[in-house]
């Protein structure tokens, strides 16, 4: 008999009722709630006199909305009412909260696993698509609406058709100055930005493997545009050597046993799969996206393609409306595409090492006259380290602006705007039509990447000027 | 709220791709109610930058369309964020169905979660209504959820597949909360069973 993958483990772990002609009931170990999709969910309960079932296990934080200068004042009148909202709620329903205030807050998924409410095999569940970054863990992690928000409040439960599965393996290694950013858009853009519905992804292959947590994290978060429901990758001593000592590990076992468990999580020798990519390191470059999905994208030794470059009538559509939203010409270089705004942050890339990659490149620079560039920490406790160490004088000497923690510019709820029109190389997740504000024109590419484009104007390939600082 | 047959007018939004961005962008999402969302469905789409003035390169506010009930999609409809404002938007503006070549497993969820019914047809099939709909002067397309067919005023005839669990959810109308609890035994059972960590929160 075949051996087993960690999805197929862990799903069997947690499934409470199992029926025939029915999705299983599957216990949820950590539920994660921000201030935007939780509040019609509380409500819910309330309307019908229901509890939160294990407020122990849920876990509450203020991200999407938070202004990131300024802190104590929220100008926008909405916005507030949903952060209170979500006070009172936590406050009624037992909920432990990291206010706009609190040492621990954060963007949701840079706290998880920074607190070690994050761990390997455990379900995570949240209201918001990027939850699949818990699985770098090799946790079963996914992203739900309100409804199963008030469902896993009132019952710790969900009912969930048993996903396919999808090995995704990326061999070799990686060339001078690429990044996991450009492992995942580089994915994207080869298999499609619907490659992964219907299927959770484990990511395998040596690349992976030398990969550390952060960049895991980076990786396993974009599984979502690949359209898959979550997205993870078998613990191992990388794992549990971020894990240890963190805040909320369980205090009952000791380490040793904690790590036995996990690594019996680890995908067998022998696991089958429904299905296999085989991607190699070695055809990566730094990678920028084009158009308006994640899967529009090209190394940055290209050119911004023709919509006849595409077979299928639909793409060539899709490629000439992106064309016309982004404001470019079929053919032009890449790196002729010159951008007015830098964002460093959102849960893909606001971590202590993306800062520090950024960091490195903007040193003994100026930020171009012609770009506001920002970077925004994932968290309170990514801010307060990477100030420890004197990145954000870098970063503020260079003339970038240095904010306080929350999602902020990825996809504009707060006051970090792009304005219509205005082109914005950013280390977000998403280009979408009007993602970072209204009209405004998004290229995703990687922490270095955008500091080297802060720096040029343009988008630009940052080996170059890697290779310059080191001669 | 039971549904099973359906009957209207439909929309067609002949695009692959249509993130939850575009159906709901996201300086609506501050509300804290689940209702009145109708009015930014689409909102950059439809509205020109003033918020008032009707795109003309978008048709859902025309008299034509204006009071359709199905809604018809290409590849990947409803990608990207989780957001369940979506088909809140969708439902309030009066969509009770939406049918596409293919979903965004997290949109597809939250459709039947509120009642709406979301069918996947084969590519061929949805690009043949979307023909029907150009060339038919008063186009509908009628439902049965019982039996899980689908045909238009042009005569083409459908079948599509449905969750069995689902299909009872929705005809019945249930609230899935209230099902769950009464599993509340064999959730406390897996508690035991499973000392669920605890996190020390």
């Amino acid at each position: 008999m075949a051996g087993k993958n960690i999805i197929e483990k862990i799903w069997e772990k947690h499934i409470v009722h199992e029926e025939k002609g029915k999705p299983d009931l599957l216990y949820i170990d950590l539920h994660l709630v921000h201030e935007v999709t939780s509040p019609q969910a509380f409500e819910g309960l309330r309307l019908k006199g229901r509890k939160v079932r294990r407020p122990d296990l849920t876990y509450a934080t203020m991200d999407h909305n938070v202004p990131t200068r300024e802190r104590h004042i929220v100008r926008d009148q909405i916005a507030k009412l949903q952060m209170d909202t979500l006070k009172k709620n936590c406050g009624e329903f037992n909920v432990e909260l990291s206010d706009i205030h609190h040492p621990d807050q954060g963007i949701v998924h840079v706290i998880g696993p920074e607190l070690g409410l994050t761990q390997p095999g455990k379900t995570i569940v949240c209201g918001d698509s990027h939850t699949s970054t818990h699985g770098a863990f090799g946790a079963l992690a996914f992203g739900i609406g309100t409804s199963e928000v008030e469902h896993v409040l009132a019952t710790q439960t969900l009912w969930q058709s048993k996903p396919k599965t999808m090995q995704v393996e990326v061999s070799g290694e990686l060339g001078f100055g690429v990044s996991a950013k450009d492992v995942i858009l580089h994915i994207i853009t080869a298999y499609g930005v619907g490659f992964g519905t219907g299927y959770v992804i484990e990511f395998t292959g040596d690349v992976i493997r030398n990969l550390t947590m952060e960049e895991r994290m980076t990786v396993c978060n974009m599984s979502i545009e690949a359209g898959a429901k979550a997205g993870l990758i078998s613990p191992d001593e990388v794992t549990f050597d971020y894990l240890e000592g963190r805040e909320h590990l369980p205090k009952h076992k000791s380490y040793e046993e904690l790590k036995a468990e996990w690594i019996s999580l680890q995908s067998d020798h022998d696991a089958v799969y429904d299905d296999h990519i085989t991607i190699k390191g070695e055809d990566i470059e730094p990678h920028v996206t084009w158009g308006t999905n994640p899967g529009m994208g090209a190394g940055i030794s290209s050119s911004v393609p023709h919509p006849e470059d595409f077979q299928d009538p639909s793409d060539q559509e899709g490629t000439e409306r992106a064309l016309r939203y982004m404001g470019l010409e079929a053919g032009m270089p890449i790196e002729d595409i010159e951008v007015d705004y830098v964002f460093i942050g959102s849960c893909t890339n606001s971590r202590l090492s993306d800062l520090r990659a950024a960091a490195e490149v903007v040193k003994g620079h100026k930020v171009n006259t012609e770009v506001t560039a920002l970077v925004v920490p994932g968290s309170f406790k990514v801010k307060q380290a990477a100030e420890a160490e004197g990145l954000h004088d870098i970063f503020k000497e260079a003339g970038f602006e240095w904010r306080e923690a929350g999602c902020s510019m990825c996809l504009a709820m707060n006051d970090d705007i792009v304005p219509p029109g205005k082109r914005c190389a950013s280390t977000s997740n998403r280009n979408f039509e009007g993602r970072q504000g209204n009209g405004s024109r998004t290229h995703l590419l990687s922490p270095a990447m955008a500091a080297a484009a802060a720096v040029t104007g343009k988008l630009t390939d940052v080996r170059r000027l890697k290779a310059a600082t080191i001669s | 709220m039971a549904i099973n047959h359906l009957e209207g007018k439909v929309f067609p939004l002949q695009r692959d791709n249509v993130d939850t961005d575009q159906i709901i962008p996201k300086q609506f999402l501050k509300r804290i109610e689940r209702k009145g969302f109708g009015k930014f469905l689409f909102y950059h789409w439809r509205f020109e930058d003033d918020g008032k003035t009707l795109r003309e390169d978008f048709q859902l506010d025309t008299p034509q369309y204006n009071d359709a009930e199905f809604l018809l999609g290409g590849k990947n409809f409803g990608c990207g964020s989780s957001r369940e404002h979506a088909p809140w938007s969708l439902q309030d503006f009066g969509f009770k169905v939406v049918i596409a070549k293919s979903f965004a497993d997290i949109f597809y969820n939250n459709c039947l979660k509120n009642g709406i019914l979301p069918i996947r047809l084969p590519e061929n099939t949805v690009d043949a209504l979307f023909k029907n709909e150009k060339k038919a002067e008063s186009y509908r397309i009628e439902v049965s959820l019982e039996s899980q067919v689908l045909c238009d005023s042009e005569g083409l005839i459908a079948s599509f597949e449905v969750d069995p669990y689902w299909k009872t959810m929705l005809m019945k109308g249930l609230d899935e909360i209230d099902l769950t609890m009464h599993y509340g035994e064999k959730i406390e059972t897996y508690e035991k069973q499973n000392e669920v960590s605890v996190l020390g929160i």
